[in-house]
């Protein structure tokens, strides 16, 4: 009976050892199984979904307008204190004056690409962008100014 | 030299080393605590006598920061917490928000909470066997856990926009809707789970060396498991019928048919089991729930500015690993005065000293990776 | 035929025609260099190989970045460890800190010299070349003790401890292994142990004993040779590199490369008792088809056999988990112990009886 309970004891467990073995050579032998992708070769194919949150841009049409009025909404959605939003007034040939940005200051260091300012922005002024190779070899390139130099407001924004 | 005195611990101080007993260190820096986990263990030849886990590596103040952050703004940080769950860690917080705004949450959003929770629930543990298998010392089934986990995360990646820390969850409901693909792409994870899923019990549930390493290994009583405090698996495991979903459900997991499991054997082999029979459990939920999203609302309308009235508000959810509290304290201002996180990984880990004590040192892998510590979520 | 054997006999009369009675020691000295290119090259190609094999068991690439599909890899990584700073770590015992890769080293060198590559590829041929083999392995476990308490480090000492009790074991089971073919042969001469597979190797003449003894062999090797499932000596998630947690640089590339030639050599010892060695592929009293076999050289023969059997305990590597130390001492002294004896009593019956083939 000892000898018994042994033997299939024995038995059971090379079985089982078999099995695992049955599997890992199934995938050495078909490579088709791969799944690494070889990533700075693949760049040309990798696409991202457009919901990826990699930064966040500012979107200028191609009169190089925004849509973005300062309203600093971003700014206090932010909870990392990402955004700095510098504005100024603009006068009008009218004579009139009104606010407008001067500077969007967003530090892609501090950054979690919560999308809390996408969320808060009430022109949809901001977005995020695809992109996902931030690394820089200085940190200060990594604060970024989103306005384009000499970018206007879009008319009829408010 | 470097001995036994170097490390001066309050305990160890009290109690002088017998002859024949030293102290090592696991950790913070070692391939078996995945993290910063630093536990002083005494040994007696292979014998572990104590060990005294040794926490605040990776202390971030969540709970300080988050009395700075706007009802809005502090569910972020809580992805940090439990990476792993990082969706259920976010519901647990935007249903505190809800409970104290007293805000009903849409249909819709409710169901794709749920969906979400599951997929989470399903990557963690895929996540988890990997990692446990390479601390038992088998390094491949890491990988093929991690393939099913990749289609999770760009699954998440496609609806949410990040693969690890979501932010998905907004208190009345979801940040934005479902992907037009993503039933499809749900639908054929499922599938995919099921066919390669026969992998696992092939390379590991049924392996011989592996039954042999976790059958009786760091056995927790029922008794033991509920004066630890221990959640989740880790309590089921021995028998603690505690799942938050059946017994507090929420967001409308009373709706839905699925079954607690519960095994009675307490040992690290019970563990897994439950984990691995829980994940057929998500996909069993999943499934109910992905060819019925009703339609609607994903977001109810909040105002700008969040404000809670005065008072305590307390939630619980069912994590991956537990139970995960959120108490806030209101004072009526648009930040919380107190946040409290009441973590599932910090009572499971205070069990390890029951559990290994008297055992040998590889059997600590097989409790320790069993209990499924993330270590951010222990020290927050 | 193109055959090593002329090559050596050629060279070996032209030498002593040149140098007369120095002949023995020019000899020594191109022995001594074709041993040291042999293992450099074996280190790379194994380490190689083993890359290669975990990566398409664990559906990845494995390295394919320097030089062509990556075969440059593991040179690149040779040079890196000799560049590399060797620390001693304070208050170890410098002496035998430095002296415990030697010894592995040492062994492993040693252990080539009865392993016969070819037909008449043979470093030393001596009449107890299987003892030697046994004897010789045993000394590794010198050096590792060596290197795990000099180390100063607890780790490093556990790994060591392990690694002792585990070789002292598993020798005992591999040696009962290798004696049913020493009793099958009648000899410890491993090219008396060839020759008597002319017609047919031990594997396929032994009946079901001889299958069994080989798979203890191949499970006590790799414990001996510290690898997984039974690399208990420097389990990575217990003591995280055991033994070898405090060398660095070429010290530890010495315990890594004497870790893959001990792989090649249990591998081509199994080869040899097993399978035949160099000896093809031979079926009694089919003359055509052994002719045929002929054609294919020794050499290829006996790196084919042992490349399968690498592959193989490779295998094991990447599909086991890690067994605990009482469990392995357990699997030793109550299952392949036991077995082991039996199953030598079996093939003594067989080799008296003459029921083999």
């Amino acid at each position: 009976m000892f000898l018994k309970e042994y033997i299939s004891d024995v038995y059971q467990g090379v079985r089982s050892l078999l099995k695992g073995m049955k599997k890992t050579g199934y995938y050495f032998v078909h490579p088709s199984e791969i799944i690494t992708q070889q990533y700075p070769d693949n760049r040309e194919q990798l696409h991202l979904p457009e919901r990826f949150r990699g930064e966040v841009v500012m979107t200028h049409d191609e009169n190089n307008e925004h849509a973005c009025t300062g309203c600093t909404a971003c700014e206090l959605a932010c909870p990392n204190g990402t955004i700095k939003i510098i504005t100024k007034f603009d006068v009008s040939p009218e004579g009139k004056k009104k606010k407008a940005i001067d500077t969007f200051i967003y530090h892609l260091e501090l950054c979690t690409m919560c999308n809390l300012c996408i969320e808060a922005c009430p022109t949809d002024a901001i977005k995020m962008a695809q992109t996902f190779e931030h690394s820089v070899f200085n940190r200060n390139l990594l604060t970024k100014k989103l306005n384009l130099p000499n970018s206007k407001i879009r008319e009829g924004v408010e | 030299m470097y001995s036994e005195t170097t490390i001066v611990t309050p305990e160890a101080s009290q109690q002088p080393l017998l002859e024949g007993q030293l102290v090592i260190n696991v950790g913070p820096q070692h391939p078996a605590t995945h993290g910063v986990l630093h536990l002083v263990i005494t040994l007696e030849g292979e014998t572990i006598i104590k060990i005294e886990p040794h926490l605040g590596y990776i202390h971030r103040s969540i709970e300080k920061m988050s009395e700075s952050l706007t009802y809005r703004q502090f569910i972020y940080v809580t992805s940090r917490m439990d990476y792993l769950s990082a969706h259920i860690n976010n519901l647990a917080c935007a249903m505190c928000v809800e409970k104290g705004m007293q805000l009903e949450v849409p249909e819709r959003a409710q169901v794709i909470r749920i969906i979400m929770s599951e997929l989470t629930r399903i990557a963690s543990h895929e996540l988890w066997i990997g990692a446990m298998a390479m601390d038992l010392g088998a390094f491949t089934p890491f990988f093929y856990t991690f393939r099913e986990r990749e289609t999770i995360n760009d699954i998440m990646e496609q609806t949410c926009g990040a693969r690890l820390t979501m932010n998905y969850m907004v208190p009345g409901g979801v940040m934005y809707d479902l992907h037009p693909e993503f039933v499809a792409r749900v639908k054929s994870f499922v599938a995919q789970f099921k066919s390669k899923v026969s992998e696992l019990e092939d390379l590991v549930t049924d392996n011989i060396i592996f039954r042999n390493r976790t059958v009786g290994v760091g056995v927790l009583s029922k008794e033991d498991a509920i004066s630890y405090g221990c959640t989740g698996p880790v309590a089921r495991a021995s028998g603690v019928d505690g799942d938050i979903r059946k017994r507090f459900p929420y967001s409308g997991y009373e709706k839905l048919e699925f079954e607690q499991c519960i095994d009675t054997a307490g040992d690290s082999f019970a563990r897994y089991i439950v984990r691995i029979r829980e994940m057929y459990q998500s996909i069993h939920i999943i499934e109910q729930l992905i060819d019925a999203i009703p339609e609607g609302d994903f977001q109810a309308k909040t105002k700008a500015v969040i404000k809670l009235p005065k008072g305590e508000f307390y939630t619980r959810v069912e994590t991956a690993r537990g139970e995960l509290g959120v108490y806030i304290v209101s004072e009526g201002a648009t930040t919380p005065y107190r946040i409290k996180y009441r973590s599932p990984g910090f009572s499971n880990l205070s069990a390890l000293n029951h559990m290994a004590k008297g055992s040998k040192i590889g059997d600590l892998m097989a409790t320790m990776g069993t209990l499924d510590l993330v270590i951010p979520d222990i020290d927050r | 035929m193109f055959s090593f054997q002329q090559i050596a006999q050629q060279t070996h009369a032209w030498l002593q025609q040149h140098t007369g009675s120095f002949t023995v020691l020019v000899e020594c000295a191109i022995v001594a260099v074709f041993a040291i290119t042999l293992f450099a090259v074996l280190g790379l190609v194994l380490v190689l190989l083993e890359r290669k094999v975990a990566a398409h068991i664990q559906i990845r690439v494995g390295p394919n970045r320097v030089g062509p599909a990556g075969l440059l890899q593991t040179v690149a990584d040779t040079l890196k460890l000799l560049m590399k700073e060797g620390l001693v770590p304070n208050l170890a015992d410098k002496f035998l800190f430095n002296l415990a890769p030697f010894i592995v080293m040492m062994v492993a060198m040693l252990l080539l010299a009865p392993v016969a590559f070819a037909r008449g590829i043979q470093i030393w041929d001596i009449n107890i070349g299987v003892l030697y083999i046994s004897a010789i392995s045993s000394i590794s476990v010198i050096g590792i003790l060596m290197a795990g308490w000099s180390s100063n480090n607890k780790y490093a000492m556990l790994g060591a401890m392990r690694s002792g009790a585990q070789i002292v074991s598993y020798e005992l089971s591999a040696g009962f292994s290798v004696l049913c073919i020493v009793v099958l042969s009648g000899s410890l001469r491993i090219s008396d142990i060839i020759a008597a597979q002319e017609n047919g190797w031990w594997i396929f003449k032994g009946h079901i004993p001889v299958l069994i003894s080989f798979v203890i062999f191949i499970i006590a090797v790799t414990a001996e040779t510290n690898r997984a499932p039974f690399d208990l000596a420097e389990a990575e998630s217990e003591l995280t590199a055991g033994f070898h947690t405090e060398y660095s640089g070429m010290r530890f590339a010495l315990f890594f490369l004497a870790e893959y030639i001990n792989i090649f050599i249990v591998c081509a010892i199994g080869a040899t008792l097993f399978f035949g060695g160099w000896m093809p592929l031979h079926i009694a009293h089919w003359e055509g088809f052994n002719h045929v076999m002929d054609y294919i050289p020794s050499s290829v023969w006996f790196m084919g056999k042992t490349f399968a059997l690498i592959l193989l305990i490779m295998w094991f590597r990447w599909t086991f988990p890690r067994l605990r130390v009482d469990q392995l001492l357990t699997l030793e002294w109550k299952y392949l112990l036991p077995i082991g004896l039996f199953n030598l009593l079996l093939v003594a019956i067989i080799a008296i009886m003459g029921w083999h083939f």
